[in-house]
């Protein structure tokens, strides 16, 4: 593997550690549900995202191919993550759950 | 009794039939013969949830867009970690944004585009299709957030579909 690989394969893995990471502090840090819906479907698009390219660049120096299956996963995470997003969000507003005080608007009655 | 046996959505088929083989790293007898049934069977289950195909999509702009939208997820990542880490508190705020996109499929590709660039979330949308119901984790005001999804992913949407 050439050094370049190597460097790049580091640096991917470790920004996608840290955005994971910080996904999951604002899970634990966020106010209230709607907030805490952005920290692990946001960050953690871009977590895993580096961590499937390092991936393909590891797969792809070690002279394997390009790994067709990590472009399908960032794929299918790419389609899934806002609909399951929308789905929390939208059973959230039917149940009522409560906001964060300084929330300006509101969620409609339908 | 031969519709049920056609492929009412040939491209989807199509995709099915192909992400089955690379999933099975490689074609072999047994991947193709799955392959044919599942590009069969999805499109006929999920037929009557699709909504009618626009008569025209300009198709060659789709790139362009997706190379935006991925510069905003990393670019609004980066935006959401520093607010998660810095001591302040978000302001979060739920938006009414007008739509001015008409097809179905049009709006469902905007509040896709919504839910994944961090920092946005699509909650839901009115019946008449008019108004989409938007969360934002971050925002001074509510123009604010409108404008940006106004300029940057409905105005290239309405290009496409119109």
């Amino acid at each position: 593997m050439s050094q370049f690989a190597e460097y790049a394969i580091c640096l991917l893995l470790l920004t996608g550690g840290a955005f994971t990471l910080v996904g999951a502090i604002g899970l634990a840090r966020l106010p209230d549900f709607f907030t805490r819906l952005h920290g692990p479907t946001k960050a953690t698009t871009v977590g895993v995202g580096a961590i499937v390219i390092s991936s393909v660049i590891y797969f792809s120096s070690q002279g394997e191919g390009i790994g067709i299956a990590e472009i399908l996963i960032t794929v299918f995470l790419f389609m899934t993550a806002p609909v399951s997003a929308n789905i929390l969000a939208k059973a959230a507003m039917h149940i009522g759950v409560s906001t964060v005080n300084n929330t300006r608007g509101k969620p409609w009655e339908q | 009794m031969f519709d049920r046996l056609s492929f009412p959505q040939p491209w989807l088929s199509l995709i099915l039939f192909a992400s089955w083989q690379f999933l099975n790293d490689g074609v072999s007898g047994a991947s193709v013969v799955m392959g044919i049934i599942l590009a069969w069977a999805i499109p006929q289950i999920t037929h009557g949830f699709w909504p009618e195909r626009p008569a025209f999509i300009k198709s060659w702009r789709m790139p362009a867009y997706l190379v935006r939208v991925i510069r905003d997820i990393v670019v609004a990542s980066f935006e959401v970690a520093k607010l998660i880490l810095s001591p302040r508190q978000p302001r979060p705020v739920f938006v009414s944004y007008p739509l001015e996109l008409e097809h179905p499929l049009a709006i469902s590709i905007l509040a896709s585009t919504i839910s994944l660039t961090p920092g946005t979330v699509s909650v839901d949308i009115s019946d008449d299709n008019r108004i989409l119901l938007v969360h934002a984790l971050d925002a001074e005001t509510d123009d604010e957030v409108i404008d940006a999804i106004r300029t940057r992913y409905e105005k290239p949407l309405l290009e496409m579909f119109e």
